[in-house]
């Protein structure tokens, strides 16, 4: 049997414990590196990590009692309000998301497989560690190669003469809600604040969610559609179930009669971040959808990723699969039959 | 790290037993309740082999702290025959068409299933694939596993039996 490291459990009943639990052991770690608290909700990705040692906390402040957290509520004007801790099961059922932001709806239906989506959250997704050949690996297989940047070197194994780390963001609802001008509320014992979710993700693969110590992340608003906004999420994996994403595309889009009024594209699963692609966008702006437009928009895209040789699948395999699911995600905005 | 008194509320009993509180759920229910129905395969939550029924929901007990799931009621394997100690007609099904090799990962298969089964007694051969997507088979392929959940649902529609672990349900259109 696969043990966990030894830590100390405590569930929090209320944000603020959680902030007071993460305060007390933030600061103890300005004098002992080894001692901090670490956050868990659905702990499908934080368990997994302390089995292979790769987290190590000394108390882990469990989530699931948090009755706040919990919730979905839509209203046409405010758009739509979801607690971070919204298992991704209930995100992919809701009626309401699937009929006003089914790709949101889509990312959630794709995540892993059906009891990780029953026991995983939003938040959880969106805090998600980034994942790579050399670090999603048992201590005894990190140890034997020297360990990486990301954890314990001063080398990273898939970039030996690099100065960062590479490893890929992962999470598929984030490249959507980025598309969809979704914001975050961060709860911290120095008072909440609101950040667009573009803003949590940098390049870093080290630390890859910009949250401090402490902080708890805790409702995601995604603004009301207009009714004519379309959006698609569409996912390569290796297989139909349990795969984080090789490389996915988010897309949103709003017609003005055949031409297109706005549009937003994020890639994801080939950075360290979701990576939007704002000269695609500008391509695509204004126009008309023809197929050789579509068909230059793919190429831009496949231009921009340059994903590094740390996932399942070849670099050169992701960078074709980003230019032919970025012409698979336009030509499902554009298709008659989806009514999004 | 000192072993404290948990209570669980497992295959309609409630147990309590004094458990790590760094143990996972499956580890308490082999290691101290003997349900050692319920297979720890990869327990990184890449097989499915660990499935239960917590609330009626499937979710992998490698993946879930034991001190967490006390207060739900949990259903092993060895929870789905009925009172009177017949077997689920998933379990029969399974028997009948062979739809176990090795037979590791047919508890995980049954449990998934019997969820299934639970919300709908009609599933469509998509649904079933859909609702059987988180548990692996290595040793055979799927075929025979989703015929035994097509002919169970088929015996439950003809005989309109009641399956246990009736509780709360996902309303996926």
């Amino acid at each position: 049997m696969m043990r966990l490291p030894k830590f100390e459990y405590r569930a929090a009943r209320t944000v603020a414990e959680a902030l007071e639990w993460m305060g007390e052991f933030s600061s103890a770690a300005d004098k002992d590196p080894q001692a901090h608290a670490m956050l868990m909700a659905g702990g499908t990705d934080v368990l997994p990590n302390m089995k292979h040692r790769v987290f190590t906390p000394q108390v882990v402040v469990g989530l699931r009692g948090v009755a706040a957290l919990r919730g979905i509520a839509y209203d046409p004007e405010h758009g739509l309000r979801l607690g971070a801790g919204v298992r991704l099961s209930e995100l992919a059922a809701s009626p309401i998301i699937r009929a006003r932001y089914p790709a949101l709806a889509r990312a959630a239906e794709v995540i892993s497989t059906p009891q990780l989506r029953q026991m995983g959250t939003l938040g959880g997704n969106l805090c998600l560690d980034t994942r790579c050949n050399y670090y999603n690996q048992s201590e005894f297989w990190r140890k034997a190669r020297d360990y990486c940047l990301k954890r314990g070197s001063e080398i990273c194994r898939v970039a030996p003469n690099g100065t960062g780390c590479y490893a890929v963001s992962s999470c598929d609802t984030a490249p959507v809600l980025i598309a969809l001008g979704a914001t975050a509320r961060i709860a911290s014992r120095a008072g909440d604040r609101i950040l667009p979710i573009a803003d949590l993700y940098h390049d870093d693969g080290i630390h890859p969610v910009r949250l401090h110590d402490g902080d708890v992340l805790t409702d995601l608003y995604v603004p009301s559609p207009p009714g004519d906004w379309r959006s698609t999420y569409e996912k390569y994996r290796v297989r139909g179930a349990f795969d984080f994403p090789i490389a996915s595309v988010a897309a949103v889009a709003r017609f003005d009669g055949a031409q297109c009024a706005d549009v937003r594209l994020v890639l994801q699963g080939v950075a360290t971040r979701p990576l939007p692609l704002p000269e695609v966008e500008a391509l695509l702006r204004g126009q008309p959808w023809t197929p050789d437009l579509l068909d230059a928009a793919a190429e831009l895209g496949y231009k921009a990723a340059h994903p590094m040789d740390n996932t399942a699948g070849t670099i050169a395999l992701r960078r074709r699969i980003v230019r032919a699911y970025i012409r698979r995600a336009l030509d499902a905005l554009i298709a008659p039959s989806v009514i999004h | 790290m000192p072993k404290q008194l948990m209570t669980f509320q497992v295959n309609g009993e409630t147990r309590e037993v004094a458990a790590s509180p760094t143990h996972t759920l499956l580890e308490v229910l082999r290691e101290e309740l003997d349900l050692t129905g319920t297979k720890h395969g990869c327990e990184l939550g890449h097989c499915g082999a660990c499935t239960v029924l917590v609330d009626g929901e499937p979710v992998l007990s490698c993946l879930l702290l034991a001190v967490e799931a006390q207060d739900a009621a949990i259903t092993t394997v060895e929870g789905l025959a009925r009172d009177n100690n017949t077997l689920h007609p998933l379990q029969l099904a399974f028997a009948e068409r062979g739809a176990a090799q090795c037979g590791y990962c047919t508890p995980g298969f049954l449990v998934s299933g019997v969820s299934l089964l639970t919300r709908t007694t009609d599933p469509s051969r998509d649904e079933i694939k859909d609702a059987l997507s988180g548990n692996l088979c290595r040793c055979t392929g799927y075929t025979k596993i989703i015929e035994a959940v097509e002919l169970a649902a088929t015996r439950m529609r003809e005989t309109q039996q009641p399956v246990p672990s009736s509780r709360s349900r996902r309303n996926r259109p």
